[in-house]
């Protein structure tokens, strides 16, 4: 939590590459690219999350993880272990 | 099957012609996770349907049997739900080999049902891509029209129809709109698709775009965001409200479970009871007839008496799933869940096994994990189920005096009772850990939850539903109980003395009681306990029943002076280490016939119920020992 909320503040407004893990509710970013081995990047990119795509962050589980993200006509929960090696590129 | 088809692309089909064809025809039914194919299935097949494992995973498959108006006969098999045909994953390649009839007793489908929800058409078109490809007869059948409409959605059906040379049907499965276009389709001549331009399977982003291409020429407008899930998952995923509606689920459904099913089990028992008695009276003074009252009556009898719990809890299952909760209930409880190596989905399961392991094992099909799966498995009868609870009575008012510890509230028998839930639930926890750390480590897959949207569970679906639970439950629990039943009647029976039954410590039963002394004299039991392990294998409360008739004592142990009397006999029989110790062993040894049969059922073989039944006992064993040599 602590390290996550140090991120934010210190995130550069515009271009900068974060983490689909930083997105809060209502934020959203396109996805640039997944750093996760073949067969589950495969998986997350048959359920939307394809790069390109626009991502947006919703509800989340009461501690903050998982998160719900809307993804290309559906919503898809993630937890954040897997949510952070999803590199974004925010638009706001 | 995987690459490209450089080929022509067809123009519209006319509908198939019809056939008087009347060999029986075997089709698949295949579609993405929440794309309405139970339904569909349902729908198609109604109750004529049996449910079988594929050979030798856990994956089951189901086989429905539809007869048409002209008299074709037709094998609907549920395949798996799948996005896509990759071979990596283990439902994927099962339904991969189906469909290619390489699974030994399902044959090469003569035509395939593809099922895709058409307010997600983007994404669920990827699949048609794979399925197509096999060169199978398909009918592309395009589900959710009522909801797609009322949020302004439309698509082409036709158009579609003629960019993928096969028949498109829209239709709403559960308002069974359309269903006369499917059958139609199965009553005529399955048409082998020519062909058409697919993209390569192993490249989704090129897949993706492919079906977009698809979607804009058939001119698909996808449908509004869904005002309504969107409101109500304001509420349910609430940072505060959200934990507190999930809590008020988790104790309706604990409370109906635990209390609201006794009154029925109450009625069942005693309806079996009575029947039971009546047939007797009616029977001349034959020596089966005892063992038709006892042994099959009450061996009947003691599966039966289950049922209420079982139905009730899929009934709420079955709401929460259909309505679109149980993603919610399972996001909320994720994180609690991880903490013990496993996920969201298993916490009903887990919670559902405090009143009965065999509904609670039944009720992981909805975890799509098969590690989760199992290992939600092998730790739900560690939860103190119902059946445990009359010999923790028994055993606690023989050994334990009720003293008050906080004034009127909790006593010393109360507490015991709350330690023994307690120490159920660290077995579970700990055995979690160390399977989750273990042999049932995650694999590396990404733990993704969709979130349909919400919609009115149909009254219809849930009484099939119910029905289906019963019935697997009474045929494959059934018969294993009632076989156990008999024989151990036979055995406490045996063998005869001047043509009647000898006294207990005689019989078979009685013998083995001494076989196995010596084993568990290390925990402070004797012979007579002995027959009471051997007996309560069957289920946990049998014990009772069992003490009861081999100190002789009449009439229902558990409750009034026969109660009274049954507490003197083990007073005597144990000491309190004793006592202590068969508490212990009994919160840990899986004594129940019934959660072996199921564990057996679900995970398609006999290797994971012995496993279990090894891990259980042992630990049982070693804990009950120590508790009988350190008290």
């Amino acid at each position: 939590m602590l390290q996550l909320s140090f991120t934010r503040k210190h995130r550069p407004p515009g271009g900068k590459r974060a983490t689909l893990a930083e997105l809060r509710n209502g934020e959203q970013a396109v996805l640039e690219r997944l750093d996760l081995p073949e067969d589950n990047a495969r998986r997350l990119m048959e359920l939307g999350f394809l790069p390109g795509n626009i991502v947006s962050a919703a509800h989340s589980a009461p501690s903050g993880d998982p998160r719900v993200f809307r993804v290309d006509g559906s919503e898809v929960a993630l937890r954040r272990e897997t949510a952070r090696h999803m590199k974004i590129r925010v638009t706001d | 099957m995987s690459d490209c088809h450089d080929c022509h692309v067809n123009s519209v089909i006319a509908p198939p012609p019809r056939v008087r064809s009347l060999a029986r025809k075997t089709v698949a039914l295949v579609g993405p996770p929440n794309s309405g194919k139970s339904t569909l299935f349902n729908v198609l097949t109604g109750l004529r349907q049996k449910v079988a494992n594929f050979p030798g995973v856990t994956v089951e498959h189901r086989t429905g049997f539809l007869r048409l108006d002209n008299g074709r006969e037709i094998d609907l098999v549920d395949l798996p739900g799948v996005y896509s045909l990759d071979p990596r994953s283990e439902d994927e390649r099962i339904t991969r080999d189906a469909l290619s009839g390489s699974i030994e007793g399902i044959p090469r489908p003569d035509a395939v049902l593809l099922i895709l929800d058409s307010t997600n058409l983007g994404r669920h078109l990827m699949l048609a891509a794979s399925v197509l490809g096999l060169g199978i007869p398909t009918m592309v059948i395009l589900n959710m029209a009522d909801d797609l409409h009322k949020r302004g959605g439309s698509v082409d059906t036709q158009q579609l129809a003629s960019q993928l040379d096969a028949p498109v049907v829209l239709i709403s499965a559960a308002k069974r709109q359309g269903i006369e276009t499917i059958r139609n389709y199965l009553e005529g001549q399955f048409a082998v698709p020519r062909p058409v331009e697919l993209p390569i399977l192993q490249d989704v982003p090129r897949c993706r775009q492919w079906s977009a291409k698809l979607g804009l020429r058939a001119k698909y407008r996808p449908p509004a965001p869904p005002i309504w899930t969107r409101r109500l998952d304001r509420v349910f995923l609430h940072p505060v409200a959200g934990p507190l509606v999930f809590l008020a689920v988790v104790i309706l459904v604990f409370q109906t479970i635990f209390s609201g099913a006794r009154p029925l089990m109450d009625g069942v028992e005693s309806l079996v009871s009575i029947s039971g008695t009546w047939i007797a009276n009616q029977l001349p003074d034959v020596w089966w007839r005892d063992l038709l009252k006892e042994g099959v009556w009450g061996g009947v009898g003691s599966v039966l008496v289950f049922l209420p719990q079982i139905l009730l809890l899929f009934l709420f299952i079955g709401l929460l799933e259909d309505s679109g909760y149980l993603a919610r209930a399972a996001l909320i409880a994720d994180r609690t869940m991880a903490r013990v190596g496993l996920q969201g989905k298993s916490f009903i399961p887990l919670l559902s096994a405090y009143a009965c392991a065999v509904p609670a094992i039944m009720a992981t099909r909805t975890i799509e994990n098969k590690r989760d799966r199992i290992a939600t498995i092998l730790i739900a009868p560690f939860m103190t189920c119902s059946a445990r609870l009359p010999v923790y009575t028994l055993i606690i008012a023989a050994f334990l005096p009720d003293h008050p510890i906080l004034g009127r509230f909790l006593g010393t028998q109360a507490a015991a009772m709350l330690g023994l839930y307690l120490l159920g639930f660290l077995a579970a926890v700990l055995t979690a850990r160390l399977l989750k750390s273990s042999i049932l480590k995650s694999d590396r897959t990404p733990f993704v939850l969709e979130m349909p949207p919400y919609r009115w569970p149909t009254w219809r679906f849930l009484a099939l539903r119910l029905l289906d639970r019963a019935h697997v439950f009474l045929r494959r629990a059934g018969t294993v109980i009632l076989g156990v039943a008999i024989a151990l009647w036979i055995m406490a029976h045996l063998p005869l003395k001047e043509g009647k039954a000898p006294p207990i410590e005689e019989s078979v039963a009685g013998t083995l009681g001494r076989v196995v002394e010596p084993a568990i004299r290390p925990l402070g039991f004797n012979w007579k306990i002995g027959i009471g392990l051997l007996t309560s294998l069957a289920a946990r409360e049998v014990i009772v029943g069992t003490l009861g008739t081999i100190y002789g004592i009449e009439g229902d142990a558990v409750d009034g002076e026969a109660s009274k009397g049954l507490q003197k006999a083990l007073q005597r029989d144990l000491t309190p280490a004793g006592g202590l110790a068969l508490l212990v062993f009994f919160a840990f040894a899986m004594q129940c016939m019934s959660t072996i049969a199921v564990v057996r059922r679900e995970t398609g073989g006999w290797k994971w119920p012995a496993v279990q039944f090894a891990y259980m006992t042992g630990l049982a064993y070693v804990s009950a020992f120590a508790a009988f040599h350190l008290f």
